[in-house]
């Protein structure tokens, strides 16, 4: 997945919706979750992930988990609500992926999106770099 | 002189067949163990302690000790932590028969010594807090948080009253939060402004009625003292809260302030740092708590009682407090603790309590006044018994954080300060000297905090360079854990 | 001043150097309407040899098993202590250190807390422990609340009624502000009644509390009791005596999943209760719930083997209100003491001490099956200490008399279980002998009611 096409939370979750469609009309749009690289950066030498338990319900802002340093502890928020359908179930074994790959083999979670689940408020890649750029200073 | 040989681990050293102790046979006639016991009870495997002599023993024992900086050999100026010295005389009297071998069932008959020390101490911890009770149960600071917590949890039970949050500011020790956690309380937390002061609009904003306690540490974290504490603890009073302080930094404020006079309903008290306690390596503490008298009834039980007779006084355990929250630890409490806390007392009465804040103080303000020239004190030119400073500055213009210098300073013979708490100050060095520490002591201190400022910030990245081993990596240690060793292991 | 350093010359120098007029001063930010305007009404301060002859006459007010024949156990007992024990947790390099924060000079602490760790899964079966918690009973609620977290099962709680009266106490204390519920297993032949146990499983279960030996010294059928309760989804919480595990089979080998208990048979004096060791070991995929500190291997910068604190962000000083306890101090002395301890048994002296508990208390069970007045409760097996009925039902008169003729002889259970008034809990460890043990069968015939005869 290319960086530029995803949609980003403030608390640095991307999301990309699966299949063409942007807005989940369809009863089973799904959506695949993961953390941004400059998030990956900014917590440095990652030592745990805790996934989320499939079958989950989520709503935009809840916990999807948890990743870890070796001195804190950041909480994944889900961007958008619906059902953990599948997990990343590797990854807590291989977290070098979430530094090499964080768009790709770094997913954490797919979810199967709510009837009523809203991207409104998550933003494009330009957005979301500014935003970044902005916390760096 | 390092001994390499005996600091290997012990399960290295062991070799089979040796022993370091020899037990008697039985005095009473033996019957074969699968007879007094089923099979399907017993173990099929032994586990694999180690087999070593008893001067093998001492040896490791010994040498690893050498490994440590402790009070007995460094400056240990730990920001929160109160490393003061640890009296001797304290040691060897809570290790008197009659003391220390003492068995928690014993009828009260043959406590009577015991349990007036214990109520002695109950009633000089209640003069100390100004307030009316105290309970000796809890086994440390946290544990009296939580205890204090439990007991706030059921007054409003009690009276009818459904709180739900707990509120602490942003410098508290993450116990707090971690405490009204467990005792099922939301927890809210208050933000404190740039001086270093709870930020009385946002504490206001967060008061309601659903507000149960407000924890906070004063002198705080930062080693100021909250000048609107009376104020603050009216704005909570006045919506029906309660006001919970947290004692870590009482060294500060004996006989000078007292918690009850300034607005707190409950405390705990560390006597592990106030009163003296050795620290252990990490414990035991203890945790006794203070409450206000419409808190007493639910005070954990028992406590002790005293009863005027003909003969004197005679001391019993007090069970009858039908609203008690019940039971913390089981036992009385952390007793060896407290009976060196009530030594310690006894050692200086009134005036040297006084003497020990006031000194705790001055020792304090004067490495302070030291160390700001070099090393920013963002919270103000004066502090109670401890300070934060920052590295943040140094940092940008050199390169050299808090954990470089903190790692430095072991090199030069001083353990570290508290670095990276409180979480409010970026860079933050927590700097508590104590009062059993000589001015000459905290001009070396000095000296060499400045100096480790001075040094190449490449020098002091792999700091210490003079320790048996410098800077491990945490990161594998945590992403890989190795909890225990293992025979098969190859190191 | 006994422990300060500063001379009124020292004081004047401080405080020019702060550009202070005076002490008082730098109480400024103390409001002079909340000061204390009076001195503290304590006693007055004590020289060291005041001091000394004051607890020497408060100690003197006590008894102890110093002068005492000690039959008293209930999760505090009179094991023996070698001296080697003692030498090494008065050296001040490690009882005045604190918490290793800074692994570069606390590499002793850490490695003997390694250890430890290593020695309490040896004992256990365990996959891995922490560095101690306060006690056994506040380890037993700490497990308690693990298994909630790790079943993600909030329901209920399980707790036998051969569990410590008091642990059970704690546990009901922790659990009253939060909505699990905790229910009781009665345990009406001294052991835990199977088919209420069946009865009370469900599906919001979280575990099974359960002591082996039991509060009444009988053994507990663990291998059916796991089966069924792993059946239901639910953990067992296993409160164990360590002091039993060098004949009994280990809580990993029968199915625990978290293990806690009281390590004061491991080199802790009594002291009236505390400060006692809270063991607690359990399986490798709970770590991360596990509460306390955990110290862990490593390599340092220059491929050293060395040991740090790890996995801290469980802890409260990192995770705050989310944190898996909120404790912050442990009991690292003790640890330490406990560690020397088992080093100076080794695995052949903690059976041998293991079975000079049993084989002594078997001869003491037997002579009191013989009493007229006296008898045993439970028909169970039983490690170190049990139960005892007196027929005649006046235990507190029974055991002031038995104190006055200098003997402790046990723990009235009245006070937690109504139905056992008439009954005492009667431990013997190593440290008493058949002497001992025959001079209080002696005293108890001494007051027996003549004329007499006991329904046997």
């Amino acid at each position: 997945m290319k960086p530029e096409e995803l949609k980003y939370a403030k608390t640095h979750e991307w999301v990309h919706v699966d299949g063409s469609k942007e807005h989940s009309d369809e009863a089973d749009a799904t959506a695949t979750v993961g953390i941004s690289a400059f998030a990956v950066e900014a917590l440095t030498d990652l030592v745990f992930l805790e996934l989320p338990r499939v079958g989950q319900q989520v709503q935009p802002g809840e916990s999807l988990g948890e990743v870890e340093s070796v001195k804190a502890v950041s909480d994944i928020y889900s961007p958008v609500a619906g059902e953990v359908l599948e997990v990343n179930q590797e990854l807590p074994e291989s977290l070098e992926w979430l530094g090499e790959d964080p768009y790709g083999r770094g997913w954490i979670a797919r979810v199967r999106l709510a009837k009523d689940a809203s991207l409104e408020h998550l933003m494009d890649h330009a957005a979301y770099s500014k935003m970044c750029a902005e916390e760096e200073h | 002189m390092r001994n390499k040989h005996a600091t290997q681990l012990i399960f290295e050293l062991s070799r089979a067949g040796r022993s370091a102790v020899s037990l008697p046979t039985a005095d009473v006639p033996q019957q074969p163990v699968d007879q007094l016991i089923p099979e399907r009870f017993l173990a099929r495997t032994a586990p694999q302690l180690p087999e070593v002599s008893e001067p093998e023993i001492v040896r490791h024992y010994a040498n690893l000790s050498t490994l440590n900086m402790s009070v007995d050999t460094h400056f240990y100026p730990l920001g929160s932590c109160t490393m003061k010295y640890n009296p001797k005389r304290n040691e060897r009297l809570a290790s008197i028969a009659g003391v220390v071998d003492v068995h928690p069932y014993q009828s009260e008959s043959s406590l009577q010594g015991l349990l007036r020390i214990f109520f002695e101490l109950q009633q000089m911890l209640e003069e100390i807090s100004g307030l009316d009770a105290v309970s000796l149960q809890p086994a440390a600071g946290a544990h009296g948080e939580l205890t204090a917590l439990m007991v706030a949890a059921a007054y409003f039970r009690e009276i009818g009253d459904n709180r739900t949050k707990v509120l602490s500011p942003d410098s508290a020790h993450g116990t707090n939060p971690a405490s009204a956690r467990m005792c099922g309380f939301d927890t809210v937390t208050v933000k404190s402004t740039s001086d270093g002061f709870v930020d009385r609009d946002d504490l206001i904003s967060k008061l309601d009625e659903s507000v149960a306690v407000l924890m906070i540490t004063n002198p705080n974290t930062l080693g100021l003292f909250e000048r609107g504490i009376a104020e603050i603890a009216d704005e909570v009073h006045s919506r029906g809260g309660l006001i919970y302080l947290d004692g870590a930094n009482m060294n500060a404020i004996l006989g000078i302030t007292r918690p009850g006079d300034f607005g707190a309903d409950m405390m705990h008290f560390n006597p592990h740092k106030t009163f003296s306690g050795p620290h252990g390596g990490g414990g035991p503490g203890a945790g006794p708590i203070a409450v206000a008298e419409k808190l007493t009834p639910y005070l954990p039980v028992p406590r002790v009682a005293r009863l005027e007779t003909e003969e004197g006084y005679t001391y019993r355990l007090d069970w009858g407090q039908p609203r008690s929250i019940g039971r913390v630890r089981s036992f009385f409490g952390n007793c060896g603790v407290l009976v060196r806390a009530y030594c310690y007392l006894l050692t200086h009465g009134p005036d040297g309590l006084r003497s020990v804040s006031e000194n705790a103080v001055l020792n304090a303000n004067y490495l302070l006044s030291r160390v700001k020239h070099f090393l920013p004190v963002p919270q103000g030119d004066r502090c109670m018994h401890e300070f934060v400073a920052s590295a943040a500055q140094l940092k940008s213009d050199t390169g050299i954080s808090a954990m470089d210098m903190a790692k430095r300073l072991l090199d030069y013979g001083f353990h570290a300060p508290t670095v990276y708490f409180p979480l409010t100050v970026r860079e933050a060095v927590m700097v508590e000297p104590t009062e059993t520490e000589s001015k000459e002591m905290l001009d070396k201190f000095a000296e060499t905090l400045f100096r480790v400022t001075e040094e190449a910030a490449d020098l002091l990245h792999d700091a210490p360079h003079t320790t048996l081993i410098s800077r491990p990596d945490e990161v594998t240690a945590a992403r890989k854990p190795k909890l225990r060793w293992q025979p098969s292991a190859e190191d | 001043m006994s422990y300060i350093y500063n001379t009124p010359e020292d004081q004047q120098a401080m405080l020019e150097a702060i550009g202070c007029g005076s002490i008082e001063e730098l109480f400024a930010a103390v409001p002079q309407s909340l000061r204390l305007q009076r001195p503290l009404q304590l006693p007055e301060a004590m020289g060291e040899l005041q001091l000394t002859d004051h607890l020497a006459e408060l100690a003197a007010q006590n008894r102890s098993p110093a002068d005492t024949v000690c039959f008293l156990g209930a999760g505090s007992y009179d094991h023996f202590i070698p001296a080697v024990v003692d030498y090494v947790g008065s050296r001040g390099e490690f009882y005045t250190s604190y918490t290793p924060y800074q692994p570069e000079v606390s590499q002793g602490n850490l490695q003997a807390m390694f250890e430890y760790q290593t020695m309490v899964c040896e004992l256990t079966a365990m996959d891995v422990s922490n560095q101690s918690l306060y006690d056994g009973g506040s380890a037993t609620v700490e497990g308690v609340l693990m298994s909630l977290d790790v079943t993600r099962r909030r329901g209920r709680v399980l707790v036998a009624e051969s569990v410590h009266p008091e642990f059970r106490q704690i546990v009901e204390t922790y659990l009253a502000p939060l909505e699990t519920e905790v229910v009781s297993i009665p345990c009406p032949s001294g052991v835990i009644d199977q088919r209420a146990l069946a009865d009370e499983l469900s599906d919001d279960t979280a575990c099974l509390l359960l002591q082996h030996p039991n509060f009444f010294g009988c053994l507990e059928e663990v291998h059916q009791i796991v089966e069924v309760v792993h059946a239901a989804g639910a953990l067992i919480v296993s409160v164990v005596d360590p002091i039993s595990l060098g004949l009994l089979e280990r809580p990993g080998d029968y199915g625990a999943d978290i293990v806690v208990g009281e390590g004061q048979s491991l080199g802790t004096p009594m002291q009236y209760g505390g400060p006692y060791l809270g063991l607690m070991a359990c399986r490798d995929s709970f770590v991360r719930r596990l509460p306390g500190r955990i110290a862990g291997q490593t390599v340092d910068r220059r491929g050293n083997r060395c040991w740090v604190l790890t996995l801290q962000t469980r802890e409260q000083h990192i995770r705050r209100d989310k944190a898996t306890s909120n404790i912050c101090s442990n009991q690292g002395l003790f640890a330490l003491r406990a560690s020397v301890y088992l080093a100076a048994m080794g695995p052949e002296g903690m059976r041998k001490v293991a079975e000079l508990c049993l084989q002594k208390t078997a001869y003491a069970r037997q002579q009191i099956i013989e009493s007229d007045r006296l008898e045993v409760l439970f028909d169970r097996p039983v490690f170190k200490e049990f139960v005892i009925r007196d027929r005649e039902n006046a235990v507190e008169e029974l055991l002031a008399d038995a104190e006055r003729a200098g003997i402790f002889a046990g723990v009235p259970l009245g006070r937690w279980y109504p139905d056992l008034a008439d009954c005492f809990l009667f431990a013997v460890t190593e440290r008493r002998t058949r002497r001992q043990i025959d001079r209080f069968l002696q005293f108890v015939s001494e007051h027996t009611t003549s004329g007499v005869t006991h329904a046997k």
